[in-house]
């Protein structure tokens, strides 16, 4: 019973990763690049929900909408300053740029909102299941933040496979030079990935902080990282691998932390990643692309 | 169109900037300036805290409890019957900042500290007061170390000896038959107190029948930590660590239906003044502190009216703290005699040496000594969490 116990809450953790991963790899998949802003972004879309629920006592669902569409312009705007003008540049210039925008967001929501930790209210109100006479029980939190997971993963899947603009986005991140001589607006179409990406990030920065209700100004960062190590497990730029390497993070991570030692579960996460680019570096669902020259 | 772009981002940055420095500059001015005055006739204590950034809420409360005492103080006469003067600088819970603050408020002519608020600083700043040989009482750092120079004091409890009364206190108050203890293994303060609560746990009338860790990197899950607790019918919980995580795991506690007793040290301190928290998470929490708010002697009734009417909040542990750190300053010196027109090391030496002789009835205990290491001698209160504020523990 104890299993299950640590295995199910390996769900819900990882479900948040998943979560977050699914941003990352849609950002990477379109516009190669690793947008290590990502979990900030998050962060921003949790204290922009705080503010509307806790402290303007607007209702819970608006609120959220409210921030993902906050977060959606932020992340256009980060786009359309930081990553556009680096376009041509070299992969090592925009990684660094992610990096900057990350401490800048961190520090500029330090001066805005404090260092003082706020404690987020979650907005799920639901009971928790009990499970096998109480002896199990699954948070309402998870359970929503895996049905959530699930729901964005399809409606993902269906936006790029079915509509003209998700096929735009998978010929630009099959060539994009190419997809320019057909006539798709590549500013366009990754401004787009950005805008989706960061209104995920909004959803997933409240979920985190609903089953953690605790939030500061870097409450993104490791989260972040975790969910980064989860999209590049599950193969980066694919979307049923970032759900997948989301969820195998989160049980690796709680099950080590049960049975191996607490101190070490980070360290056997990271090592697991390792692991993976060594023996399979394109992932579980990933393609493996030879590099052209 | 992306010139006139580039111009305005450069704008909002350098405003956003000018903003930044400006709020730093005026800090600097309110706090830090030397004020030009050579006629010896007051004394010049300074304090040093973090009153932003993450630790915020402890310096502040050392910065206000402090003025409150040295308001009082001088009106009522002073130390020895010299005013005093007192100046508050920020270092952020930051070593290399709270050693700038210390030179910034030599330079303003501090003849003793009151500081530093958090222990790491703390013991950056000891290193220095050392080799001025200026006389220092932290009231919150509490660290080992903090008061291994013998020029340094200290009012609050250190590290092991909390573990030590934690352990006897759910000893002599038969608090729990099987306890169960998370701590984060990568911070001094939580392993330090957790390592005494173990050794001093032998031999009692209950069991430590779990000891489980987190580190700073993951400290937002403790569903496993708690399910091994639960697993190993803990029925009482140690959580020897900040308020920001212990808030994370009464909330995860719930949500398994898990409801031990849980027990906290000094760090536990706050947990009420978080933004937002769900106080009902804290009912029936207990902490270890020499102060509760709600006591009903004139000195903690005086005390809370006045802090509360100043600052509009309850006072935690550490404005008590440096509040008395005053009152032990103004014995200290009365009891020496000396007057501020001696050196900042001959002050020193004569303070250290009649610390150990006085005895302070203050907010933290009704008599307070201090033994030649620095170490306070008091006895530790327990406070439960009732309604949603401190009620003392029986």
């Amino acid at each position: 019973m104890d299993f299950l116990t640590y295995f199910v809450n390996g769900l819900s953790l990882g479900s948040i990763y998943a979560i977050i991963a699914l941003g990352y790899t849609m950002v990477y998949g379109i516009a190669k690049m690793l947008n290590f802003a990502h979990g900030d972004v998050l962060m921003i879309g949790s204290y922009i929900t705080f503010v509307f629920m806790s402290q303007m006592g607007i209702n819970p669902i608006i609120s959220v909408l409210l921030a993902a569409i906050c977060c959606t312009f932020i992340g256009v705007i980060i786009e359309r300053i930081a990553y556009k003008p680096l376009r041509g540049a070299n992969s090592l210039a925009v990684l660094i740029t992610a990096i900057g925008v990350s401490y800048f967001l961190q520090n500029i929501s330090l001066l805005i909102f404090g260092a003082n930790t706020k404690s987020f209210k979650s907005i799920v109100t639901i009971p928790p299941l009990k499970l096998f006479d109480g002896q199990l029980m699954i948070s309402s939190e998870s359970i929503v933040t895996i049905a959530l997971c699930i729901i964005i993963m399809l409606a993902l899947t269906t936006f790029i496979n079915k509509t003209k603009m998700g096929q735009a986005m998978l010929a630009v991140s099959e060539d994009r030079s190419a997809s320019t001589l057909m006539g798709i607006n590549v500013n366009g179409t990754i401004a787009m990935t950005f805008a989706i990406g960061s209104f995920l990030a909004a959803f997933a920065g409240v979920l985190l902080c609903s089953a953690y209700p605790t939030l500061t100004p870097t409450t993104g960062a490791m989260p972040g990282i975790k969910a980064f190590v989860a999209a590049v497990i599950g193969g980066i730029g694919s979307i049923p691998g970032a759900f997948i390497g989301g969820l195998i993070l989160g049980v690796l991570e709680n099950l080590s932390k049960a049975y191996i030692s607490a101190q070490l579960s980070d360290a056997i996460v990271f090592s697991v990643l390792i692991i993976m680019l060594l023996v399979k570096p394109s992932g579980i669902l990933g393609k493996s692309n030879i590099e052209k020259v | 169109m992306k010139k006139l772009l580039s111009v305005l981002l450069a704008l909002t940055l350098a405003t956003t900037l000018f903003a930044c420095g400006q709020k730093q500059a005026t800090n600097t001015t309110a706090e830090n300036t030397p004020a030009a005055t050579d006629a010896p006739q007051v004394f010049k204590v300074g304090g040093i805290g973090p009153i932003t950034g993450g630790a915020a809420v402890y310096g502040q409360a050392v910065q206000n409890g402090i003025k409150i005492a040295i308001d009082e103080i001088n009106a009522n006469g002073g130390f020895n019957g010299y005013q005093v003067e007192y100046h508050f600088a920020d270092d952020e819970h930051d070593a290399e900042k709270a050693v700038n603050a210390y030179n910034s408020l030599k330079d303003w002519g501090m003849q003793l500290l009151i500081g530093t608020t958090t222990s790491s600083p703390c013991l950056a700043v000891a290193d220095k007061t050392s080799a001025d040989n200026m006389f220092q009482i932290t009231p919150s750092g509490s660290a080992v170390d903090c008061t291994a120079n013998p020029n340094v004091f200290r009012m609050c409890f250190s590290d092991p000896d909390q573990g030590i009364a934690s352990a006897q206190y759910i000893d002599s108050h038969n608090l729990a038959k099987k306890v169960g203890i998370i701590y984060d293994a990568s911070d001094v303060y939580s392993t330090g107190i957790y390592e005494k609560f173990v050794q001093e746990a032998a031999g009692k009338n209950f069991e430590v029948v779990a000891e489980e860790q987190f580190t700073a990197d993951s400290k937002t899950d403790f569903t496993t930590q708690l399910t091994k607790l639960k697993g190993a019918d803990a029925d009482l919980v140690f959580l020897p660590f900040y308020y920001s995580e212990a808030a994370l795991v009464l909330n995860q506690a719930k949500q398994m239906g898990y409801a031990p007793t849980f027990f906290g040290c000094d760090g536990m301190d706050g947990i009420l003044t978080l933004e937002n928290f769900d106080k009902s998470l804290a009912e029936g929490l207990m902490l270890l502190t020499p102060f509760s708010a709600d006591a009903t002697d004139d000195l903690t009734v005086n005390f809370v009216g006045e802090y509360q009417k100043r600052h509009g909040e309850i006072p935690n542990q550490f404005a008590a703290d440096s509040y008395d750190c005053a009152y032990a300053l103004k014995l200290a010196i009365e009891k020496a005699n000396v007057t501020p027109a001696s050196s900042v090391s001959d002050i020193c030496n004569a303070v250290k040496s009649a610390m150990t002789s006085i005895t302070l009835k203050g907010l933290t205990g009704d008599s307070i000594s201090w033994k030649s290491n620095g170490e306070p001698n008091k006895t530790p209160k327990a406070v439960v969490i009732k309604d949603g504020a401190y009620a003392l523990a029986n």
